[in-house]
C-alpha cells in the first residue's frame, strides 16, 4: 500500500472496529447458512438449547420483577411464571451441562478456541451466582433457610464483608441487573467466538479426510 | 412432593433420589444424542 493510500485509512476507533469486523466477521461468518458435515449431530443441540432456556429466564425473569413477591408467591398467575423461571432456570442448566459434557469430550479448545471455552466457565461459574441470589432473593421461608445457613459459608471465606445474603436488597438487585447482564453479554460473546472461529473439528477429522 | 427426599448412601457418597434421577435422565440424553441420527434433509451436501 502506498503512503498516500496508507495516509486515507480511516484511523478513528469505529474504523478500525468496522475493518476488524470485516477481517473477522463477515457477514456470511456472521449467519452462516451452511455448517460442515460433522456438524449434523443432536450434540451440537445443547448449546442452542442453553440459549433458549436462557430466554425463557429472562422473559419470566422480567414479568417477575415487574409484579413483585406478593403476585409470585399468592396469585395463580404468578405462582405460574415463579414455577416457569424456576423450571426453565433447571433446564437451563442441565442443557448447559450437557452442552460442556459435548465440549470436553471432542475437546473443542483445539486450534485457538481456548478463550472461547474459558468465556464458557465463566458464565457457568456466574451462573452458579445468579442462580443461588434467586433462591435467597425469593422472599418465603425457603429462601431465609437458605439465606441463614449460607451466611456461615459465605463468612468464612471473608465475602461476607461485601456479599451479605441476609440482604434482601443486595442479593435481588444482583439476581435482577448486575449478573444477569454479565450472563447474557458473556453469552453473547462466547457465540461470537464461535461465529469467528467456527465449530472445532472432529479429533480424527485429519486422519479420515 | 413437600417432604424431604430421600437420601442414598455408599460409604461416603450420599445422594438424594430426584438428584439421583436427573443425572440419570441428564446422562441417558447425552448418550442418545450421540446415537439418535440428526435428520438431514433429502439430497443436502452440507459438507464445505
Amino acid at each position: 500500500m502506498s503512503a498516500r493510500a496508507d495516509a486515507n485509512v480511516d484511523r478513528s476507533w469505529t474504523g478500525a472496529l468496522a475493518r476488524w469486523t470485516d477481517r473477522k466477521l463477515p457477514a456470511d461468518r456472521l449467519f452462516p447458512d451452511r455448517q460442515p458435515a460433522y456438524v449434523g449431530s443432536w450434540v451440537y443441540v445443547f448449546g442452542v438449547c442453553t440459549i433458549a432456556a436462557l430466554m425463557i429466564v429472562v422473559a419470566s425473569g422480567v414479568i417477575l420483577s415487574f409484579f413483585g413477591p406478593q403476585w409470585w408467591h399468592v396469585s395463580p398467575q404468578g405462582r405460574f411464571f415463579n414455577s416457569l423461571h424456576f423450571w426453565s432456570v433447571q433446564l437451563f442448566f442441565a442443557f448447559m451441562v450437557l452442552h460442556l459434557w459435548g465440549q470436553y469430550f471432542m475437546a473443542s479448545w483445539r486450534d485457538g478456541r481456548a478463550p472461547t471455552w474459558m468465556v464458557g466457565v465463566t458464565i457457568f461459574a456466574i451462573s452458579i451466582v445468579t442462580a443461588f441470589t434467586g433462591y435467597v432473593a425469593q422472599q418465603n421461608l425457603d429462601s431465609q433457610w437458605i439465606a441463614l445457613n449460607a451466611k456461615d459459608a459465605i463468612n468464612s471465606t471473608g465475602a461476607g464483608a461485601f456479599f451479605n445474603v441476609l440482604n434482601f436488597g443486595q442479593m435481588y438487585g444482583l439476581h435482577v441487573m448486575m449478573l444477569p447482564i454479565f450472563v447474557i453479554t458473556l453469552v453473547a460473546v462466547h457465540v461470537l467466538m464461535v461465529r469467528i472461529k467456527g465449530v472445532v473439528k472432529p479429533i480424527d477429522f485429519e486422519e479420515t479426510h | 412432593m413437600d417432604a424431604p427426599a430421600r437420601i442414598l448412601q455408599w460409604g461416603f457418597i450420599q445422594i438424594s433420589v430426584p438428584n439421583l434421577i436427573v443425572i440419570g435422565l441428564m446422562i441417558a440424553i447425552f448418550v442418545l444424542a450421540l446415537v439418535v441420527p440428526f435428520p438431514r434433509h433429502h439430497g443436502e451436501d452440507t459438507d464445505r
